[in-house]
């Protein structure tokens, strides 16, 4: 069965005066699917999404959100998704239950309010007064009234800015319950090990425009990308095998290989028949985040 | 949609009555008022301006009183608590749910009407039992309620409007304030002057607090009701919803 395209971007453009904020982007997303925008501060990340929930007009291109294009601010569309903004505000005086059960309201076919309460997490503060949470626990409250009218497509903008770890942790656990749930989610982030860790695709934006975009393994080809493996051993050991290696100027030896696996066997091979002992051993592949930084520059500092 | 309405009434009420600033300020100041003025200017008599009718001077102020309650229900809250929620991202979200933006905001209105009737009661009840305000003649219910009504709506828009050109939630209560003050001074609604300067008779024509307190008099106490106070009120509303259509904002000005 051929996926179904729940979103679907081309030419998307959107300009403020002369500044461009997106500069014509192509996306996809299939039914099922978690999909991480991922890029710095001001990339246009929080633009695109805001079109796609259709609080913004786009300049140009076409947008297609569950069929519907969502700058018409059609009900049948809002009525099958849910919108966890970047910031956004509930009355302060209701309780956790009552205001859950006040957006469900607004829904053709709304989940339990207690259902959705436990799935973020807020089963002991449902009677709790929505002033008396937490920064935390706001933000999931969020997500439980994204929730509440048991959308198909989740748009969740940063989700875990501001997070301690230990809450990032528990909202990613969360989102991998949306996704038992059978929901698609577009996330948008600037945390790689957030997109590593929750989604099927992921692309980069930097500046308005895609820099890359894959699976996170393989993403920007990362998964074919050399693999550097640093050794050293203690002074007087004989001389190791010739492997392409050079000094890192910190005492150490590196190389770089696209066979890790043999080269790995080489060198600890060559080890233990002459007795030394490896000081220093280390193997890296590149990791999403220098994928990143080498993509969008490295300007980013919170990555 | 009236149901949806309905169900929209009920979470706003919830929530209003929890917010003890809102509900406190709203209540406690006319009746706090009724009772400072009146201990001031005493339980003396006065003349109902434009007419020959000799009433306590604490009849006076019970519906000036009143007047000012559902003012301040319905154009006071609704502008202050319109900024609130918009500058706390409250009605961007709501923006993105089904929710039809008219059904919230008629709950918001119809809430803020009824609690502005609430107060007009309350006032009238108290100036009843403790000061004696008397009624001269037979009361209009039917233009009472019609006056009540309008006004609320009137008053609404105006806030409605005015919550439009409010840059953040900091500036909300003094600029709301800032406008309505002035206009409750000179519409007698504090101090009742026998024979005030021509301008202050022109701003109490021009503008549409004298109407309400007027016409809510002259249809409670009795004596000859003016229609056009109604007209100036019903003009005012049609303007305020046509000026709300271009200033209202659903997005925090960030």
């Amino acid at each position: 069965m051929a996926a179904e395209r729940v979103i679907e971007i081309e030419g998307l453009r959107k300009s403020y005066g002369d500044f461009e904020a997106v500069g014509g982007i192509n996306v996809h997303v299939d039914r099922g699917e978690v999909f991480a925008l991922l890029g710095p501060n001001g990339a246009g990340k929080t633009t695109t999404t805001e079109i796609l929930e259709g609080y913004r007009q786009r300049t140009a291109g076409t947008v297609s959100v569950l069929g519907h294009d969502p700058a018409r601010g059609e009900h049948a569309l809002k009525q099958r998704i849910g919108i966890v903004l970047q910031s956004t505000g509930v009355d302060p005086f209701l309780t956790v239950r009552e205001t859950v059960e006040m957006y469900g309201g607004y829904y053709p076919s709304p989940r339990p309010a207690d259902e959705v309460i436990d799935v973020v997490g807020l089963s002991e503060k449902r009677d709790e007064r929505v002033r008396r949470l937490s920064g935390g626990q706001q933000r999931r409250l969020d997500v439980a009234i994204a929730l509440a009218g048991d959308p198909e497509l989740l748009f969740l903008d940063e989700p875990t800015t501001g997070f301690d770890p230990s809450a990032r942790r528990n909202a990613w656990e969360m989102v991998k319950n949306l996704v038992a749930l059978g929901k698609t989610v577009w996330l948008t982030t600037h945390f790689m090990d957030e997109a590593q860790y929750l989604a099927d695709r992921v692309a980069v934006i930097a500046n308005g425009v895609i820099v890359a975009e894959g699976p996170p393994s393989s993403l920007a080809g990362r998964d074919q990308m050399q693999t550097t493996i640093r050794f050293g051993a203690a002074a007087g050991a004989p001389t190791p095998p010739e492997l392409g290696q050079v000094a890192d100027g910190k005492g150490a030896l590196r190389l770089s290989t696209n066979q890790p696996t043999k080269v790995v066997h080489d060198l600890t091979g060559w080890a233990l028949d002459n007795g030394v002992d490896l000081e220093v051993f280390e193997v890296s592949r590149p990791s999403l985040e220098d994928v990143y930084l080498e993509l969008t520059g490295g300007e980013e500092g919170t990555a | 949609m009236i149901r949806e309405i309905a169900r929209q009434f009920r979470f706003t009420n919830k929530a209003f009555w929890r917010n003890p600033a809102s509900a406190f300020f709203t209540f406690i100041f006319p009746l706090l008022f009724l009772v400072i003025f009146t201990a001031l200017l005493g339980n003396s008599t006065t003349t109902l301006p434009g007419t020959t009718v000799s009433i306590k001077t604490s009849t006076y102020y019970v519906f000036s009183m009143a007047a000012f309650g559902l003012i301040s229900a319905c154009y006071t809250n609704i502008a202050i608590s319109v900024v609130f929620a918009r500058e706390g991202g409250i009605l961007k979200r709501l923006r993105g749910t089904p929710l039809p933006a008219r059904s919230y905001l008629t709950a918001r209105v119809a809430h803020a009407t009824f609690v502005g009737f609430l107060l007009v009661a309350i006032t009238v009840v108290f100036g009843r039992l403790v000061y004696g305000a008397r009624i001269p003649g037979a009361t209009d219910s039917l233009l009472f309620i019609l006056t009540l009504l309008v006004g609320a709506g009137c008053f609404a828009a105006i806030g409605l409007a005015v919550s439009g050109i409010v840059p953040n939630e900091d500036a909300g209560p003094p600029i709301v304030n800032a406008i309505i003050l002035p206009l409750l001074f000179l519409s007698g609604i504090f101090i009742a002057s026998d024979n005030p300067p021509g301008w202050v008779n022109f701003i109490g024509r021009v503008f549409p607090v004298k109407h309400l307190v007027d016409a809510m008099r002259a249809s409670y106490l009795g004596v000859p009701f003016h229609w056009s106070d109604i007209l100036v009120m019903a003009i005012w509303l049609v303007g305020a919803v046509v000026v709300a259509a271009r200033t209202f904002r659903w997005e925090p000005a960030r």
